[in-house]
């Protein structure tokens, strides 16, 4: 990489070469990553990817089998104490006392990480929360929703410099997730990194930059921009009658890279412009209206996703 | 730029204050206790059995050994019909240990009787006896006990000899009054038959008090690590700067509450239901009690980083508890064990606290009569403490 020149201070997460093998797998494989400070970093993958895994290994609950590297300057395989003190993770389920209330939850955080009062730490975590109403509810009790704003406000409690969000907008409804991100904003504003997994297109496109991961490799890592960029797909939005029996057509047809429904549209792109170009000829009739248009983010998932899947047969 | 400078750099400004590392170290146990101790707390029915558990075992056992059964089923085996026999047998009577249900005249229905279960015991009043009481001459009286339950007999036994010599005082008067001051003018002799040995009742409530503790001691930590896996709180706990030392202090220290409270109560009931007394010094017998308990919440809390799972680690502390039973001399006499079975023994907890809780209960004995049994609890102590620190799993690996 080039920018190996840039001052080190600005980078939070910097590791390369992380490989994790469970039985024999490699769930993650040969992982290199660099994350700005103050960015947001999403983290992207199908399922069984080996996101969680991956960071698991960034905040010293894994040991990677392979590979180094450093958060916040420490190193990941020898300082993961130091690295406890400073890195805030939410793990992908809810993980804080369900027979504790939600006063007692942040009080015990705040002690653990030996805050000088954790009473009137954990008061202002409730009113930054707006949760001082629910104060004395059980934690398990509480709403998809309000469960997610308690174990960030747990995680943030300590103020970590790095927070590592694994999946933490699952099962949360639209407005929640919203004003989620919101708040995330505000925090990497205020100079924290944030990685945060997630399986929403919408979230990844509020995030300075994505990482995409796949049978534990990284495909690609970047801004959005550069990521659909370089791709380099031509992709069309078909609408018409008898979507279905089209997309099991084209999903044959040379030059054609990928295939997707969105809504009433069929998403098709290729990679070959030209051949691309060809096939929207060739399918353009009464039926079917084909418009060429800017690939989105997905499409590009979709399509890295289909390539993997046909060269792994 | 060197590295501390970077870290400084990528980390943010604003810290919330902290407090020193060993303040904060500090904080991070009481943070583990008071969590542990609110859950305790809001799981009710375990907070009911902390009192129900060693009272309806002390209650049952205390049943089983029913300290000091009464009106036992007799039989008099008279062959000397003279006013001292007769009266004998009323001062037996008067004790409300014997309830005498046949008079026999022959040795083999006697014999037949207590074979059969119609009696506990037979009373042997021999020919001559009031004759040879009058000479001097110590005749013997015998009494045959059917001592396959040893404590159901042991009362009796004791309270017979008694009634025995005051009967004689009262019926011996004018010139036989003599005869009464050199004690006692007969022989009383007590066959106890199928189990001679016959072991002190006494030995078995300060018994239960060690396996009742043992029990629930063992449970209540060995449940501690495995239950945070389980529900899915380990992994942002150990994402937490917490140390393995921290969280097992933090989990231990709870529980020697409650197993203090389970000691008082075990102790309260045994001193006013079951009238064992305590010979010895509480200050020696409380401070023993909790080292021990501490030992089996250490030993459980092993288990509970060596198992799985909640259901492994129930198993394991049954495969404890079981020895603790057998071969601490609770059940059987310690040193009747085979030698090999005496050095496991030794290993158990149990063990020692039996010797410990019997002596100062029974004997009276202080810190130096016991200061072996002591450090042997808190070696035990100190060694499961190490091996569940080394074998707490800090990563998810
Ligand atoms: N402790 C473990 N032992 C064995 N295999 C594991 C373990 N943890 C994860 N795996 C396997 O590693 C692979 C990656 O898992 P991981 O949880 O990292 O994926 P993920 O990207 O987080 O998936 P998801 O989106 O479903 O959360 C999966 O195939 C999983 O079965
Ligand atoms: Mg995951």
């Amino acid at each position: 990489m080039s920018d190996l020149v840039r001052p080190a201070t600005d980078i939070a997460i910097d590791v390369s070469g992380l490989t994790k093998i469970f039985a024999g797998k490699k769930v993650v494989d040969n992982l290199s990553l660099r994350v700005k400070r103050g960015h947001i970093q999403g983290f992207l993958g199908p399922n069984g990817s080996g996101k969680t895994t991956t960071i698991r290994m960034l905040c010293g609950l894994l040991t990677p089998d392979a590979g180094e590297g450093r958060c916040l300057g420490l190193d990941i395989r020898t300082q993961q104490e130091e690295i406890k003190r400073h890195v805030g993770y939410m793990t992908q389920g809810f993980s804080l006392y369900r027979d504790l209330t939600i006063r007692e939850n942040l009080e015990f955080v705040a002690r653990i990480y030996g805050l000088v009062a954790p009473e009137d730490a954990a008061q202002a975590a409730l009113e930054r929360l707006g949760l001082t109403a629910r104060a004395d509810q059980l934690a398990g009790e509480l709403s998809g929703g309000w469960k997610q704003r308690l174990a960030l406000g747990a995680c943030i409690l300590p103020a970590p410099s790095l927070l590592l969000l694994d999946e933490p907008t699952a099962g949360v409804d639209p407005k929640a997730r919203r004003d989620f991100w919101d708040e995330i904003h505000h925090l990497a504003n205020e100079g924290l990194t944030v990685l945060v997994s997630t399986h929403y297109m919408d979230e990844a496109e509020r995030c300075h930059e994505i990482a995409y991961i796949l049978d534990g490799k990284l495909l690609v890592s970047g801004t959005i921009e550069d990521t659909i960029r370089n791709a380099r797909l031509t992709t069309y939005v078909v609408k018409g009658e008898g979507l279905d029996a089209l997309a099991a057509e084209l999903n044959r047809a040379p030059g054609v890279d990928m295939v997707a429904p969105f809504g009433a549209a069929l998403h098709v792109g290729g990679r070959d412009r030209q051949a691309m170009e060809a096939v929207a000829a060739r399918y353009a009739d009464r039926a079917h209206r084909w418009m060429q248009d800017e690939p989105t983010l997905e499409d590009v998932f979709i399509e890295l996703m289909t390539r993997n899947h046909r060269s792994g047969q | 730029m060197n590295e501390a400078s970077v870290r400084r750099d990528i980390q943010r400004d604003i810290q919330p204050a902290r407090r020193g590392a060993l303040a904060q170290s500090w904080q991070r146990l009481v943070a583990m206790f008071v969590k542990e101790f609110i859950q305790l707390r809001r799981d009710r029915p375990t907070l009911g059995m902390i009192v129900g558990i060693p009272l309806i075992q002390l209650l049952l056992f205390g049943y089983a050994i029913n300290t000091d059964p009464k009106h036992l089923p007799t039989a008099v085996l008279v062959s000397d019909d003279s006013p001292l026999a007769r009266a004998l047998v009323g001062a037996l009577r008067a004790t409300d240990y014997f309830h005498v249900k046949y008079v026999v005249q022959g040795e083999q229905r006697a014999d037949q009787l207590i074979r059969s279960n119609e009696v506990q015991f037979v009373i042997q009043i021999p020919p001559d006896f009031s004759r040879r009481l009058v000479r001097g001459e110590r005749p013997s009286l015998l009494i045959v006990a059917d001592a396959t339950d040893p404590t159901a007999t042991a009362g009796a036994i004791a309270a017979a000899s008694g009634a025995v010599i005051q009967a004689l005082d009262r019926e011996l008067t004018g010139a036989l009054a003599t005869l009464a001051q050199n004690s006692p003018p007969f022989d009383l002799q007590v066959h106890r038959r199928y189990n001679p040995a016959g072991e002190a009742r006494r030995n078995i409530v300060p018994g239960l008090i060690g396996t009742i503790l043992t029990m629930t001691m063992l449970i209540y930590t060995a449940l501690s690590v495995t239950r945070e896996i389980e529900r899915g709180t380990m992994e942002a706990l150990l994402a937490m700067p917490v140390k393995p030392v921290e969280i097992m202090l933090g989990k231990i220290t709870p529980y020697v509450v409650v197993g203090g409270v389970q000691m008082a109560t075990i102790l309260i009931v045994a001193t006013f239901l079951f009238r064992v007394p305590i010979v010895g010094s509480l200050f020696v017998l409380v401070p023993l009690t909790l080292l021990f308990i501490v030992a089996n919440l250490s030993m459980g809390y092993t288990l509970s980083t060596v198992a799985a799972n909640q259901l492994q680690a129930i198993q394991m502390t049954f495969f404890f508890f079981l020895p603790s039973m057998l071969l601490s001399g609770f059940l059987f006499p310690f040193y009747g064990m085979p030698v090999w079975a005496q050095y496991l023994g030794e290993g158990l907890p149990l063990t020692h606290y039996l010797r410990i809780v019997r002596s100062v209960m029974l004997k009276g004995s202080g810190y130096g009569d016991l200061a072996a049994d002591a450090g042997a609890l808190a070696l035990f102590t100190l060694v499961a403490m190490s091996v569940a620190v080394m074998r707490f799993r800090q990563t998810l690996d």
